[in-house]
């Protein structure tokens, strides 16, 4: 019967696995203690190997995963965050921060006028705070490159 | 009186307008994080430790706030659990069983009235507790040598694995993967890199801000997410609130029996607060008998796990002063904020810090009557912000996280390896593996292989140099069975099903 606790006690395997076969490969250098710089995670390894044979052995009851909508939805939200990410310096603060607050408002309860108001006041009113209140003086409204 | 010498440069410091200030500030945040349902004391303490560091305040300041946030956590979790039957956090689970039904009868602002003061009497012999208990045992841990400290550690990961979780191979698994996460970086004794991948932001380490914002903040907004928001809306009118003397007057002795039982399970490395609320209210109600009819919305039902609960906020505060092993989720959350401000906690910080210590207790103490003062006579106010629809907050919370992330280290890295544990713990949260042990796991690692280490080099390798003093045998048995002792006792003492703190 295949349940989520026994893919996941496989995946914690494979990864242990690979943990301790790149644990093996360590360089050790001359200067070394009884121990060396490789038991430690070695040892880590075979515990995290015996906790997914438990957990493979024993699952316990299925999980109660999310249905196709909620599933896409949270895709959404995890591309909405990388994105974020990597558009904070090249736009500013305030664009990105706007888009990506409505977005996952959005996302959250489906009310256009709501969202787009918490969208636009999340990222005024945390600039303000971050900027003024807090001082950081890194973040930047819009990037300086715009102001001509 | 050593206690009471110390306790006036405590106050000394505390007094001051702007660590009164902080002190003020802190409980009423705290207040809020608590009260918010989504927004628990790990993780509002979390989001607002890079906030703290980019403030530029020194130690104590830095404590003082942020352990206010953490005592107005464990007040305010109580609101959303008798007002919306919501606990606010996890600790405040309990309070649901009594404070719910309580309100229900007609009766919110007497439920309120009597938590906030059972809280006010669980923290504040908790704090007392402390002040006593501290200085003693941060003298038992000079004593502590690499031996002791390896099998200390073992310790908080086993009784945090056992006691706090539902499944021991899970818990174990999520403790091993933190100190696998924590080997990452530079070999501390040989200066050689480890598991780096040839990837050079990983060359310091990773560093637990990250996975712990991740792992705590943007976990919970995925959650929400999926949980299509559940907008939570007020089904209880708060009308005048009074204070009903003789309700607090009869449930007084339950007070102070639950602030002993939630102290010592505060104590207990790894143990924390939602412990000490189940356990104050399972032996008030085996006290009680069936004639006391807990469940109905009795006042003591209500009295005992919030003193349980404050009570052992302030508990587990000792093993991490004292020791650097934190009692909680939200003590390990605090003891990353020790260690960014580079004080390492431990028998020498009493005597190297001194002020550091007993300023924090001395706010502590101060904190405690903000906090009743704001949460009886002001609780109002608490209960308007309840009405913050998720779809405002949580997405306030995840730009908070970015923003404060991206101020510590100005690395996109950083902000997609906080978006990835975002979505692990997200994983592990709907698969029932525990999230604290990891942060435990990264923040002692380090610390524990050296231990390990340095143990091996004064014993030349020799493996038995691990069981040689009588701590360090206690310490193995008390993990051992703090591990293997909850997998008897489960079919007996059912715990409620949500563990997050």
């Amino acid at each position: 019967m295949l349940r989520s606790d026994r893919v996941f006690g496989l995946v914690v395997i494979l990864a242990a696995l690979a943990y301790i076969a790149s644990a093996l490969q360590l360089q050790t250098s001359f200067l070394s203690d009884p121990m060396g710089s490789k038991s430690f995670p070695i040892g880590l390894g075979v515990v995290a190997i015996l906790c997914g044979l438990v957990m493979i052995l024993r699952p316990d009851e299925e999980t109660d995963w999310p249905g196709p909508v909620a599933l896409i939805k949270i895709a959404i939200s995890v591309v909405v965050m990388v994105v974020y990410a990597y558009s904070l310096k090249p736009f500013g603060f305030l664009i990105p921060t706007t888009l990506a607050a409505g977005l996952l408002s959005y996302l959250i309860t489906p009310r256009i006028v709501f969202n787009v108001i918490a969208g636009v006041g999340l990222a005024v009113g945390l600039y303000l705070l971050f900027r003024y209140g807090l001082g950081l003086e890194t973040l930047q409204a819009i990037p300086k490159s715009w102001r001509g | 009186m050593d206690i009471l010498a110390n306790l006036a440069l405590g106050f000394s410091i505390a007094l001051s307008p702007y660590t009164l200030f902080l002190a003020v500030v802190g409980c009423f945040i705290g207040t809020i994080i608590g009260a918010l349902p989504g927004l628990g004391p790990s993780n509002g303490v979390a989001i607002l430790i890079p906030l703290t560091f980019s403030l530029g305040l020194d130690a104590t300041s830095a404590l003082v706030l942020l352990t206010s946030v953490y005592y107005g956590a464990m007040y305010g979790g109580r609101i959303s659990s008798i007002l919306l039957n919501i606990p606010g956090d996890e600790p405040a689970l309990m309070t649901t069983l009594d404070g719910y039904p309580m309100a229900k009868n007609g009766r919110p602002g007497d439920a309120l009235v009597i938590s906030g003061v059972a809280s006010f009497v669980g923290a504040f012999l908790a704090t007392i507790g402390l002040m006593l208990l501290a200085p003693l045992l941060s003298r038992v841990a000079y004593q502590f040598g690499p031996a002791e400290y390896f099998a200390l550690y073992l310790l908080a990961f086993c009784t945090l694995g056992g006691l706090a979780s539902q499944n021991q191979a899970k818990a174990a698994f999520a403790a091993v993967l933190g100190l696998a996460i924590a080997t990452i970086g530079l070999d501390n004794q040989t200066g050689m890199p480890r598991f780096t991948g040839g990837n050079l932001h990983l060359m310091d380490g990773v560093d637990f801000l990250v996975p712990l914002v991740g792992l705590f903040a943007v976990s919970e907004v995925l959650i929400y997410i999926e949980k299509q928001g559940k907008d939570s809306s007020l089904g209880i009118k708060l009308e005048k609130v009074t204070i009903p003397f003789r309700d607090i007057g009869r449930s007084f002795g339950t007070m102070l029996r639950s602030s002993v039982v939630g102290f010592v399970a505060g104590v207990l490395p790894g143990a924390g607060a939602s412990l000490g609320s189940f356990l104050a209210y399972m032996s008030e109600k085996s006290i009680a008998g069936e004639k006391g009819g807990f469940g109905t919305g009795v006042p003591r039902g209500i009295a005992a796990p919030e003193a349980g609960n404050n009570s052992a906020a302030g508990g587990a505060l000792v093993p991490m002063l004292t020791l650097g092993v934190p009692g909680s989720g939200t003590t390990a959350v605090l003891l990353a904020l020790l260690m960014t401000l580079n004080i390492t906690p431990g028998p020498t910080l009493f005597t190297d810090r001194p002020e550091v210590v007993w300023g924090l207790i001395a706010a502590l103490l101060i904190a405690n009557f903000v906090l009743l003062i704001m949460n009886v006579p002001m609780v109002k106010i608490f209960v308007y912000i309840l009405a913050v629809p998720p779809s405002l907050l949580l997405p306030g919370v995840m730009m908070i996280s970015f923003v404060g992330i991206f101020s510590l280290t100005g690395s996109y890295f950083d902000l997609l390896l906080m978006t990835g544990f975002g979505v692990m713990g997200y994983l592990f949260r709907k698969i029932g593996v525990p999230t604290v042990p990891i942060i435990l796991g990264i923040l002692l690692g380090k610390h524990m292989e050296d231990a390990l280490r340095r143990a091996m080099i004064l014993s030349d390798g020799e493996v038995s140099y691990l069981f040689s003093s009588p701590i360090a045998i206690g310490l193995w048995i008390a993990a051992i069975a703090g591990f293997i002792a909850p997998m008897f006792l489960r079919p007996i003492l059912k715990r409620p099903d949500r563990v997050i703190d």
